[in-house]
């Protein structure tokens, strides 16, 4: 190599090092990407707003639900998870999985 | 802050809430408003309870209290509601509480969840009728027969009784989620707005709204930028600001056209190209905006700072607060518990000197503009004797850590204080941690 094209070489080094120092947000890209791989290349778009937009929705069927309901009464269904998973057209909903509704008011603590 | 005498200090004056750690969901402290006097203090929460407390007439017996806030009266907002033709589950959380300035004897508050504002009315009863013909004293009804003379029906007193009923229901207007209302300086309209739409009511009328604003585009696959919250301007009636996702204040004045989808300002601080990381729009989305009540300036509230705008100026902000800088190197962490998408709220003190918000580890900061100070304070039950002072606190960064500091690494991300309130006239604030409500005010001579 000759002696300038070094010399820039060294000026490119340090330009990466200066990045890394200056920018604690890069160095965190880094550590993020270097976790998760597959992460898209536009996130901060559409990805995190289609999930903000889609809370709360939950997909039923009722003749699926029907079906099943009616399945129960002549066997037992394996119980269902406890925890709330999201309940799309895959997992036919049985009345375990479906959240109870509330059915007395408490008052709240901060009334005490 | 420099009071009479020097720097302002602030004291423990109430807490409420449980004091257990666990935390049912439902009573996740979601909202947290003063009224217009400063003598109500409203809080909602995950379960959809709204609890107002009042300020108590100064005890003269003990002048070194400022008066206290009491329960004054607390009821079930929102209900949980399933949108069978959705298929949507609907939060009973309070998103917003709003107050009406006061016309009677009453008090009214709108509060909303997700999909729905209702206008509650507040008032109370400290009389009730004694001495009917028709009915017994226990209500049940008398034989006319029996009856042979005439009386008038008098009011006695009776026990203070506060009662809230649901005055108006505004239902079905938002296909989103609403995060903010506001109540218009004419006292007859206000606005609600959800993520991609702006509605605008007319306080009487509760089967119609008009749409003001909507950046819903055609093809849902083009969508870059959400709505995070709306404000009215304090004094100007026609004027109102929506803040997104991407850090952008739009000012629309409902006098150019029915529809603002053109802002007449649009405040934007340009980004250096060459700091953009994956974080950068993440963290760049306001998640409070408020105007001061002078109406000159606004707030804004990203991840890691606050800033103050002139409304006469659009491309950068007059002043910028950083409450949490340390934060920044903790980013891809704060990514993966979800924390870097927390809203935290900011507000105005009465004379719009001092702007506060909230951080993690139950801390909140306080910024002081005339005098360039700021502070960051805790609210925690260890300080919790009355009138105790409060010592500032720091989150040290490097390596040696002095006595009294905590490192970055020992902050619990679990302790965020979201919203904040300062009382309208008064140097009182109101803080929320997770389930507790804390009141401090400043050290009365």
């Amino acid at each position: 190599m000759s002696e300038q094209e070094e010399g820039m070489a060294t000026v490119e080094e340090q330009q990466e090092m200066e990045d890394k120092v200056i920018s604690p947000e890069k160095a965190e890209e880094v550590k993020l990407k270097a976790r998760y791989p597959n992460l898209g290349a536009k996130p901060g778009g559409s990805d995190f707003l289609r999930k903000r937009l889609q809370k709360g929705q939950k997909y039923f069927d009722s003749g699926d639900y029907n079906m099943a309901k009616a399945k129960m009464k002549n066997k037992q269904l394996p119980s269902a998870p406890t925890e709330k998973t999201e309940i799309t057209g895959d997992h036919i909903p049985t009345p375990q999985d479906l959240p109870q509704r509330k059915t007395s008011i408490v008052a709240s603590k901060l009334a005490v | 802050m420099a009071g009479p005498g020097g720097d302002m200090q602030w004291c423990f004056s109430q807490v409420k809430g449980a004091i257990d750690d666990d935390v049912a969901e439902a009573d996740i402290i979601s909202t947290v408003e003063f009224n217009h006097t400063g003598e109500l203090l409203a809080t909602g929460d995950k379960g959809g309870r709204v609890v107002i407390f009042q300020q108590e007439i100064e005890n003269k017996s003990l002048p070194q209290f400022r008066s206290e806030y009491n329960v004054y009266s607390t009821f079930q907002s929102h209900e949980p509601e399933f949108d069978y033709l959705k298929s949507l589950e609907i939060e009973e959380k309070i998103n917003k509480i709003r107050w009406l300035p006061q016309k009677n004897a009453a008090q009214f508050l709108l509060s909303t969840n997700d999909k729905t504002i209702k206008l509650w009315k507040i008032s109370e009863r400290d009389k009730r009728p004694d001495g009917y013909n028709l009915k017994e004293e226990d209500g049940r009804y008398r034989d006319p027969n029996t009856i042979t003379a005439l009386r008038v029906p008098v009011l006695i007193p009776m026990d203070l009784m506060v009662e809230a009923s649901p005055r108006r229901v505004f239902a079905n207007a938002h296909t989103y989620h609403i995060n903010s209302v506001s109540v218009n300086s004419d006292n007859e309209t206000y606005l609600s707005a959800d993520d991609l739409r702006i509605n605008l009511w007319n306080l009487e009328i509760t089967d119609r709204s008009f749409n003001i604003v909507d950046i819903k585009p055609a093809n849902m696959e083009e969508l870059t930028e959400v709505i995070t919250a709306a404000e009215f301007h304090p004094h100007q009636c026609n004027t109102f600001v929506y803040s997104s996702s991407k850090g952008t204040i739009r000012l629309c004045d409902m006098r150019i056209s029915a529809l603002c989808d053109k802002h007449s300002k649009l405040f934007e601080e340009p980004e250096n190209p060459s700091n953009r990381s994956f974080f950068s729009e993440i963290i760049s989305s306001i998640s409070d905006v408020k105007f001061s009540h002078n109406g000159r300036y606004m707030m804004t509230r990203d991840y890691l700072s606050v800033k103050i705008w002139d409304l006469n100026m659009e491309n950068r902000p007059v002043e910028t607060y950083q409450v949490h800088e340390y934060l920044r190197s903790k980013l891809c962490s704060l990514y993966e518990n979800d924390c870097i998408f927390d809203k935290f709220e900011c507000c105005w003190n009465g004379d719009d000197s001092v702007v506060m918000t909230g951080s993690y580890n139950n801390f909140f900061r306080m910024f002081d503009r005339g005098h360039r100070r700021d502070t960051t304070l805790e609210a925690s039950r260890e300080n919790g004797k009355p009138l105790q002072v409060l010592r500032p606190r720091k989150v040290c960064t490097g390596g040696k850590r002095k006595k009294d500091e905590i490192s970055v690494d020992s902050l619990d991300f679990n302790k965020k204080i979201l919203h904040t309130a300062w009382h309208p006239q008064d140097n009182i604030i109101a803080v929320a941690t997770t389930n507790n409500l804390y009141i401090f005010q400043d050290k009365v001579n």
